[in-house]
């Protein structure tokens, strides 16, 4: 086990090192001259060579690479060019809104698309399940700002039920923090939903094929048990898989919700620094969700021996 | 056994008729017309080619026929003189694993491959029975035991894949018996095993059958597990059942051409090693089921038959004792063969 | 002839051959033959915008500014007094050029990774571990990330959209050439003389194509889908540029006075995305069902 688990670690070095690669590429192979960008129309050219000086664009681009990357295994990801403040304590201080909202999304897309994907395997080809499959495929094609501002218009403006946008945060007032999520995870969380009642109807169709769950129903189990116990626990691996992959599209997502709710998350952070050309702010952001994803799927890869026995390493 | 155990079958299957819904109008027929019954402590064996409808049988039995498009389309399946076509669901769950229960012919795909063993068994006597867990563990260790898996209190904590072919097939053997039916349908259970583990497997469920008193149907292409198990014989073919009698006298006086093809597959029967082969000796195919001929469904592969066997189908007609047969030319000719 | 065995033993493959009547097929698959009749509609009232706009999508009317849905303004008005439903339909034309564009350029260059990284081991490693790097940054950051760089214009959105975009055709390509180079491995031992690289190329086309084009229409959608919401963040197609994602990102300012300056651009856009999936789907279940699993 631990042996695997070191290995498995370790493969996620190069694809962290490719990530840090790419980001350092982006801005270096960028048609135009990047300093130019990031300092706007209106910059003088001593403007554009003092924010050259800053990026450390005037060096060879190995230099460049190497003492950009030195800095990153430090835990140093930069400064902000327009807040003159380090990237990593932006981040930290958007990260809270992010995270709350892409749990709250996660646990209700869980909740509903297993037994949305359970129900529809188990009556495969029925109403039941061409009306589950139908709405997955609205759902995953329907934009987030059209349910979003669908809720907003619906519950919020009209009704008055739900604040129509913003953030609390949990320490402040946890009712506030609930009532605030609760739009953007509806609005946010279907599109995943979707994704995952897909991949829950199509492994649990090819499980509830198998021998074992004529077996279990031959034992005289209950329909329940014979498909969450025997059925949705051997469907689990590739459900789970989806889940983490999916991570990326559900982030992709949180920045589209985070807008239209005006939530100040990373999101939003993103945007403003896009905005404002603040390069570094951009590099270090995209390093950090892209270690969350790999880390998230390290995590999943390696759940997978508690989910099926058969898995050993 | 008291003569009035052996009057009175455990089960009585009268005229089942399985259908498969096709889409394109009139389903298939997958059983015909078939009737059988087994009595408590009996083995009857059902022997036919696969496809012939014995496996669906024994589903039709149980009523697991795959949804959305098996069903039953008439006939009564009695146990103990309840006819299990009518209960609801959750009537014929309660039989399920307890009155009637099932081993199948896979022993590598039809155990959870994600839940321990103990669990496996344990959870069938806890559903039915209502024990504590401790206690149905406790049954499925002794379960274990009475099918000879050896350190059984490890095994109960090991999953499917760390067991050979023959212990899992014990297995679920165990997990088949661990509420004591009254019933066992045995599909095809030594198939998928090695020669040697074959052997061992019908002992045991012979064994067990003497102990608890279980009546056993065994679903078998094998003639060879036929005559080491089997107090009666059913041969079917199509879908319906062609000739039935006592083992001995099935043997000795083969009538339907069908089962005289069987037995001329299979060269040395009593010789050592049971002489076991598969039954494809025989010219031709199976009829496909969309497909069935008018008359006796056998005629196209059989040398005997006339026009009349290609017209009409035969009846069933019973040629002394217990013994029945379904044909045209050989029901009168009497003893000959 | 073991070309032709290989060849009829992939359903994929059998299934292109086997062509049912058009008819048929659509009774069939109610609900695909539904999704391009609906796909071609919109591709229709897009490339015919011009003509079946009635007004101009630029033309300003202060005067009728934010006006609600009527005979005159079908859709209504946005702030600047522009008919919403002209720019809709407007709009359609640039999803359906980023659409196609983002679909056709991934494809290839996925494809030609693919067969590259498939075929050479040494240049495999290194390739997949930058598609695996690529990956693990989400598309729309990258995307983003990679508009920030330059000016906007349409062509650099389609870049921006492609590159995310191009890692999962490459993995689904040289999945299908690993499996294809195994059978021909076998293959090219029977029958000496033929030239193996050739003889790769000729499996591979026929069996990467019922997957591709499954995939192709998939990223198709995705792609409508990120670009309304580039534009809608105020970092895709040049604001000027009437794209259902920039009417949206105008609109929003007037939610709660005038819903109908997002209502209908999303819903096009909605019903873009969902027929082209729904295409998707019964394509996929037409061409490939295995595909079924590893989509």
């Amino acid at each position: 086990m631990w042996p695997y688990v070191i290995r498995r670690v370790l493969a996620t070095l190069p694809v962290l090192g490719v990530v840090a690669v790419i980001v350092f590429l982006l801005l270096r192979l960028s048609p135009g001259d990047p300093a130019a960008i990031i300092a706007g129309d209106n910059a003088s050219a001593d403007d554009i060579l003092a924010i050259r000086a800053q990026l450390g664009l005037d060096r060879p681009m190995l230099e460049q690479f190497l003492l950009w990357l030195g800095q990153l295994l430090r835990g140093d990801f930069g400064k902000s060019i327009y807040l003159s403040r380090p990237v990593l304590g932006l981040i930290a201080e958007r990260v809270e809104p992010t995270l709350a909202l892409s749990l709250s999304t996660m646990a209700f897309a869980i909740a509903l698309a297993i037994p949305m994907g359970v129900l529809a395997a188990w009556r495969a080809g029925s109403w039941i399940d061409q009306t589950i499959m139908a709405v997955s495929v609205l759902a995953f094609s329907v934009p987030v700002f059209l349910i979003g501002y669908g809720l907003v218009i619906g519950l919020s403006l009209s009704l008055d039920l739900l604040p129509v946008q913003g953030f609390v945060s949990l320490t402040e007032d946890p009712v506030a923090f609930v009532r605030h999520l609760v739009l953007p995870t509806v609005a946010l969380g279907l599109v995943y939903t979707a994704l995952l009642a897909r991949i829950t109807r199509a492994t649990m169709l090819e499980t509830l094929n198998e021998d074992f769950i004529r077996t279990a129903r031959a034992k005289g189990l209950a329909e329940p048990r014979v498909l969450i116990l025997h059925g949705l626990k051997n469907a689990s691996v590739p459900i789970v898989t989806t889940i983490g992959t999916g991570l990326a599209l559900l982030i992709g997502g949180v920045v589209v919700t985070e807008s239209v709710f005006a939530i100040p998350g990373i999101g939003r952070l993103t945007i403003e620094a896009v905005l404002q050309r603040d390069y570094p702010v951009i590099q270090g952001v995209i390093l950090a969700i892209a270690f969350v994803y790999v880390l998230v799927n390290l995590v999943i890869d390696l759940s997978y021996t508690l989910l099926d026995p058969r898995i050993r390493y | 056994m008291t003569g009035l155990a052996v009057s009175q079958p455990v089960l009585v299957v009268e005229g089942l008729r399985t259908e498969f819904a096709t889409g394109e109008g009139h389903p298939m027929v997958a059983v015909d017309g078939l009737s059988l019954y087994v009595r408590r402590g009996e083995t009857l064996c059902i022997v036919g080619e696969s496809g012939c409808g014995k496996s669906l049988t024994a589903l039709s039995i149980l009523r697991l026929l795959p949804r959305p498009y098996g069903r039953i389309g008439a006939g009564r399946v009695l146990l103990d003189g309840q006819d299990l076509v009518q209960v609801t669901e959750a009537e014929m769950r309660a039989v399920r694993g307890r009155a009637i229960s099932m081993i199948f012919q896979e022993p590598m795909s039809s155990l959870n491959p994600v839940i321990t063993i103990g669990r496996q068994i344990a959870e069938t006597v806890m559903v039915h029975e209502g024990l504590d867990w401790a206690d149905c563990m406790d049954r499925a260790l002794a379960m274990l035991r009475q099918v000879r898996i050896p350190e059984p209190e490890r095994r109960l904590q090991e999953y499917p894949h760390q067991l050979s072919g023959g212990m899992r097939q014990r297995v679920t053997i165990a997990m088949a018996l661990a509420c004591r039916p009254r019933l066992l349908l045995a599909d095809e259970p030594t198939t998928a095993l090695d020669v040697t583990i074959q052997a061992q497997i019908l002992d045991l469920i012979r064994d067990l059958q003497a102990k608890t008193g279980t009546a056993v149907v065994l679903i078998t292409h094998d003639l060879g597990v036929v005559a080491e198990m089997a107090e009666r014989v059913l041969v079917m073919y199509a879908g319906t059942k062609v000739e039935e009698a006592g083992v001995e006298e099935l043997f000795d006086n083969p009538t339907h051409p069908y089962t005289r093809g069987l037995m001329a597959a299979m060269p040395h029967l009593g010789g050592a090693g049971g002489g076991r082969r598969r039954l494809h000796e025989i010219e031709g195919v199976v009829p496909s089921l969309m497909a069935r001929p008018a008359g006796c469904a056998f005629a196209p592969r059989c040398e005997l038959a006339t026009e009349r066997c290609r017209r009409e189908a035969p009846p069933l007609v019973g040629i002394g004792g217990t013994h029945s047969v379904a044909c045209w030319v050989t029901a009168g000719e009497g003893v000959l063969a | 002839m073991a070309t032709t065995a290989i060849a009829a033993a992939d359903p994929a493959v059998d299934a292109v051959r086997r062509r049912p009547g058009l008819l048929r097929r659509f009774r069939r698959y109610p609900l695909p033959a539904l999704g391009v009749l609906l796909l071609a509609a919109l591709v229709t009232s897009a490339i015919g915008a011009p003509w079946f706009a009635g007004q101009d999508p630029f033309e300003m009317n202060v005067v009728d500014r934010l006006q609600p849905p009527s005979g005159d303004y079908w859709f209504g008005t946005d702030a600047y007094g522009r008919d919403i439903f002209s720019r809709t339909l407007h709009g359609g034309r640039v999803s359906l050029v980023i659409g196609v564009a983002v679909a056709a350029a991934s494809t290839l260059i996925g494809l030609l990774i693919g067969v590259v990284a498939g075929y050479f081991r040494t240049a495999d490693a290194v390739l997949m571990r930058i598609m695996d790097g690529l990956m693990a940054i989400p598309g729309i950051l990258l995307a983003i990330a990679l508009m920030s760089l330059t000016r906007a214009s349409l062509w650099v959105v389609i870049v921006a959209i492609t590159i995310p975009e191009v890692p999962r055709v490459v993995r689904l390509v040289r999945a299908v050439v690993l499996s294809v180079r195994e059978q021909v491995y076998i293959q090219a031992a029977t029958a000496i003389g033929t030239n193996f690289p050739r003889l790769m190329l000729k499996h591979i086309l026929p069996n990467t194509l019922a997957p591709l084009i499954v995939q192709a229409t998939y990223i198709a959608a995705s792609a409508v889908l990120v670009e309304s919401y580039l534009s809608f963040l105020g970092v895709g197609t040049p604001p000027e540029v009437p794209s259902w994602g920039n009417i949206i990102a105008e609109g929003r300012l007037y939610v709660q006075i005038a819903f109908w300056n997002i209502l209908f651009p999303s819903v096009f856009l909605a019903l873009m995305v969902l027929s082209i999936n729904v295409l998707g789907d019964g394509l996929r279940d037409m061409l490939d069902p295995r595909l079924a699993r590893r989509l």
